[in-house]
């Protein structure tokens, strides 16, 4: 069962991520972008990561695209004929042999045995409690951090838009 | 039965490589910016499904935090592009080459 929910999901988020990468107008490839993140929401909810599965689907698919659409549709792009640049194209299909090359042998490192992708867990695990627990002591820097580059992310994006600086 | 641990790293291999393709082949600013999201997507899988497979919570914080850099990436490189489309009037990566030596 859990392999089935997996193949699903799974095929869902490879076919999501090829027809981005192949569609022609921007916004059906930020559409496709979006069903790429449900599906891997519903892959992180099956490895029992409640929380990072919800902020996915709130954060990543909610705010972020949600952003890049109003981008998108404030740009009012023109349709250019052909999406694939003006580059050679032998080139390109070296790249994307080399780019299948690689990622062959990134399977072939990790294909070692076939271990279960269960360990040991506490009660706790991957709930909001748990990651709160963790976060608020042990990771404590990196959270601060975090709210520091936010910061320095949203006095840039107001810079980079104003007309005179 | 439960998904063994490399499936979940193949699936993200894969679509770490697909964002890397959209990231060199496409012409469009914003579908290159879409394929990066994509590679930080495959990445936090990866991070949670090594989670799960040592029971460390660790991984979840880092996948936080790859949100939260995603988030602020997201506005600034938003950001970028529009001020780059109200000078040029394109977002075609081909024409944006001023600085092509």
């Amino acid at each position: 069962m859990q392999l089935l929910i997996f193949y699903i999901f799974g095929f869902g988020a490879v076919f999501a991520a090829v027809s981005m990468v192949v569609a022609r107008k921007p916004v059906v490839s930020a559409l496709f972008l979006i069903l790429n993140m449900l599906c891997l929401a519903a892959l992180y909810a099956q490895l029992d990561a409640h929380l990072i599965a919800v902020l996915q689907i709130l954060v990543y698919a909610g705010a972020i695209m949600v952003l890049v659409l109003f981008v998108i549709m404030l740009l009012n792009l023109r349709e250019k004929s052909g999406a694939i640049s003006r580059h050679k194209i032998a080139m390109q299909f070296i790249g994307i042999v080399l780019m299948g090359g690689l990622m062959i042998n990134m399977v072939a490192l990790i294909n070692s045995d076939k271990i279960a992708a269960v360990g040991k867990m506490t009660e706790e695990f991957g709930t909001v409690a748990g990651v709160g627990k963790v976060l608020f002591t042990s990771y404590l820097l990196p959270f601060e951090v975090a709210s520091v580059m936010l910061l320095a992310a949203i006095i840039g994006a107001v810079i980079l838009t104003k007309r005179k600086i | 039965m439960p998904v063994p641990l490399h499936y979940y790293l193949i699936l993200s291999a894969v679509l770490f490589t697909i964002g890397v393709i959209g990231v060199g082949t496409r012409r469009n600013a914003i579908v290159v910016y879409m394929s990066i999201e994509l590679m930080l997507n495959a990445v936090n899988l990866t991070f949670i499904a090594f989670s799960r497979f040592h029971g460390d919570m660790g991984g979840h914080i880092f996948s936080f935090m790859v949100m939260a850099v995603a988030a602020a990436e997201a506005a600034v490189g938003l950001a970028i592009i529009i001020a780059i489309f109200r000078n040029r009037e394109t977002v075609d990566v081909d024409e944006i080459n001023l600085l092509k030596g």
